[in-house]
């Protein structure tokens, strides 16, 4: 397990992996939001927690297109499905990966971003939480999305799709505490159901990743 | 004689052709007693005047969109567990219809909510749901598409609509986070005393009545072509074979 971890990330990080082009989205994203809405800072510090979310979002769905088709054209998605690690082990170690390559290092520049959006002082300790609990379901839920489309030409406008409203809970709690945070609010309970929802879903959606796999694999 | 009889494509095709007549005419002569009844002989409510009558297709196309995807739900587990290929075609015929009420709930919603609260739209707990429930059909709608092999194309469209479910529950609770919005709580209950008024309830039971048997006519017709356009193709490609 640990070496197909380290084999991806290796894949992920060297030349051609695309590590940082998630990063490079997010940011192009977050720059563009001033254009498009004006640059009055009051109503940026009120929409930067939602915004921060969306780019967020957007970056992990843009860079899961690559968390299997890559394997899948070269053959070593059949070797993984024919080794003795379970494919439900296969997929969690995945969707890992697209976490360290993808969701951590978006955690870790929302702050940067947030500064640009004028986001208010109390609300950069709940942004970077919110991140960190709901990043996680979004790379298990994309790896659903992708393990779906794996076998498609064209699958990434489909999977677009099908992950979006799948994201749809995550993206609900995650923003309100990330809002409630900036606004100064009580967060616990939207907290606690974000974190709900990632529990959940890296406990059970990778057992539906592995069963849509297996089908696209036979 | 079990249910399971009807997993035969022959016996479920020779069933549906003897009932889809008595399903068509009773459900048009329900839908269009319950509307002409709702439209033309209930009183006007005195507040909402006779927008109100609006009711007639919104409660009625709203059940059927919830429903259509709980019986796509229960199809899809028995593809799942039992493989009857009669069962994935239906929950595959059963999509479109179910888009289809989805939107006439969401445009009626729209257009009796204009002059009522002032807006065509509101993010309002009930229609985000019914908004995020539009999409999920548009995803399960575009992976049959998109996919040529049937057999994979059902096993990967119920294995999301199972987890679609899931999520659709979860974001239907979600939104109502929020606040409680616009959209009045439920008012048709069999447990609860303050219902919609006898006038308006008489003739909204018989559209819904209506509304269940056009769906269910929808799907068996749509679920034969199916079958048929799978035969034709199996015939296609024996023809092929042996020439």
């Amino acid at each position: 397990m640990i070496a197909l971890l380290l084999r991806d990330l290796k894949l992920a990080f060297r030349a051609g992996g695309g590590f940082g082009l998630g990063l490079a989205f997010f940011l192009i994203v977050t720059v563009m939001v001033p254009f498009s809405v004006g640059p009055q800072s009051e109503l940026l510090a009120r929409i930067a927690p939602g915004v921060l979310w969306l780019g967020a979002l957007l970056a992990c769905l843009l860079s899961l297109d690559r968390l299997l088709a890559l394997d899948w054209e070269d053959g070593s998605l059949d070797l993984l499905a024919t080794a003795p690690l379970p494919l439900e082990s296969t997929v969690s170690i995945k969707a890992l990966a697209h976490w360290i390559t993808t969701g951590l290092p978006l955690v870790m520049a929302a702050p940067v971003l947030g500064v640009l959006l004028n986001l208010p002082v109390q609300g950069f300790q709940w942004l970077v939480v919110s991140l960190l609990l709901g990043t996680p379901a979004l790379s298990v839920i994309g790896t659903f999305g992708a393990a779906l489309t794996v076998g498609l030409k064209r699958g990434g406008l489909l999977m677009s799709l099908l992950v979006m409203p799948l994201y749809v809970p995550t993206l609900i709690f995650g923003s309100e505490v990330a809002r409630r945070g900036a606004e100064g609010m009580a967060v616990q309970t939207p907290l606690l159901l974000l974190a709900g929802i990632s529990a959940a879903s890296i406990a059970l959606l990778p057992f539906a990743s592995a069963a849509v796999l297996r089908v696209n694999l036979r | 004689m079990s249910i399971w009889e009807y997993a035969n494509p022959k016996k479920f095709l020779a069933t549906t052709e003897k009932v889809m007549p008595a399903l068509w005419v009773s459900s048009a002569v329900l839908i269009s007693v319950g509307l002409v009844w709702g439209f033309f002989f209930t009183p006007d409510d005195y507040r909402q005047g006779s927008t109100v009558k609006i009711i007639f297709l919104h409660v009625p196309s709203a059940l059927m969109a919830i429903n259509a995807w709980f019986m796509m739900l229960v199809t899809s587990l028995v593809w799942v567990i039992r493989r009857h290929h009669v069962s994935a075609l239906a929950a595959r015929a059963a999509a479109p219809v179910g888009v289809v009420m989805t939107v006439i709930a969401l445009v009626t919603g729209a257009i009796w909510g204009q002059p009522m609260w002032g807006t065509w739209w509101a993010w309002d707990p009930r229609l985000t749901s019914f908004l995020v429930l539009f999409l999920f059909y548009l995803g399960y709608i575009a992976l049959w598409e998109a996919i040529d092999n049937p057999d994979t194309a059902a096993d990967l469209t119920s294995i999301l609509c199972l987890v679609g479910s899931v999520f659709a529950v979860l974001s239907r609770y979600a939104v109502n986070f929020w606040n409680q919005g616009l959209h009045q709580g439920a008012s048709l209950s069999l447990d609860e005393k303050e219902n919609v008024a006898d006038a308006f309830s008489n003739p909204l039971y018989v559209c819904m009545a209506g509304f269940v048997l056009l769906f269910i006519a929808l799907v068996f017709y749509r679920t034969g072509t199916e079958i048929r356009a799978r035969r034709i193709k199996a015939l296609m490609a024996r023809e092929r074979l042996e020439a």
